[in-house]
């Protein structure tokens, strides 16, 4: 497995388990706060700091791991990671489409956040799931 | 699934005909990872032309001695100079 490849899955992995934990922290609270009274704000940042700094982290053990594989990238890793992002702005486009309705229907903030973030959530894990299928079956 | 690419080649033989050299050692010969040699040779991933060329000239034979494209071996070679 490449560096790039291993990236791809430890990113993959951060982008479901991290928001998932915020997913169920917030709905925890949903169940018996009104939205707007939810202080969604501290655990989004703390939410998205984290897969940050995760990220980061594995990248350097992954590093330090295979350290003559570290970093090295190649004209078929660039191509994957062009093909995996061109798929994952699509879906970001989407979200973003569904964010600017929920503005101008004037919806709570915490809706228009979550659409944004959600949209960022699922945009990385495409293109992360397709990455790892070009790696996997070709591409 | 579909085979991604329909260009064939003959990596594995010519390195087995050439000192029996490593995916690995290819790789380094031709500066990419040794993950995308493997994807090379099993047809799940089709090179650009300068990598092809690179990956000609390590085992020092020409072009379509290592890659081959099935629709353009049915055509004469020449065709070009009888147009």
């Amino acid at each position: 497995m490449s560096f790039d490849e291993k990236g791809t899955w430890i990113y993959a992995v951060l982008v479901v388990v991290v928001p998932g934990a915020y997913g169920v922290a917030i709905l925890g609270q949903a169940g018996n706060t009104p939205v707007a009274q939810i202080d969604y704000v501290p655990m989004m940042l703390t939410a998205i700091g984290v897969t940050i700094v995760l990220a980061i982290v594995a990248h350097i053990l992954v590093a330090i791991g295979s350290p003559k594989e570290a970093d090295k990238r190649d004209e078929r890793d660039t191509s994957i990671d062009r093909h995996g992002e061109l798929v994952g702005s699509y879906v970001l486009y989407v979200g973003v489409l569904i964010a600017l309705g929920l503005v101008m229907a004037r919806a709570e903030y915490f809706w228009i956040a979550h659409a944004i973030f959600v949209a960022f959530v699922l945009s990385g894990l495409t293109t992360s799931a397709v990455k790892i299928v070009a790696y996997r079956r070709g591409f | 699934m579909a085979k991604p690419t329909r260009v064939t080649n003959d990596i594995r033989r010519l390195r087995f005909a050439n000192g029996e050299m490593t995916q690995a050692e290819l790789a380094d010969r031709v500066g990419v990872t040794r993950q995308t040699i493997i994807a090379i040779e099993r047809g799940r991933y089709s090179p650009s032309l300068e990598m092809a060329f690179q990956i000609a000239w390590a085992f020092k034979a020409p072009l379509d001695d290592v890659f081959q494209y099935p629709d353009s071996q049915a055509e004469p070679r020449d065709q070009g100079a009888t147009l």
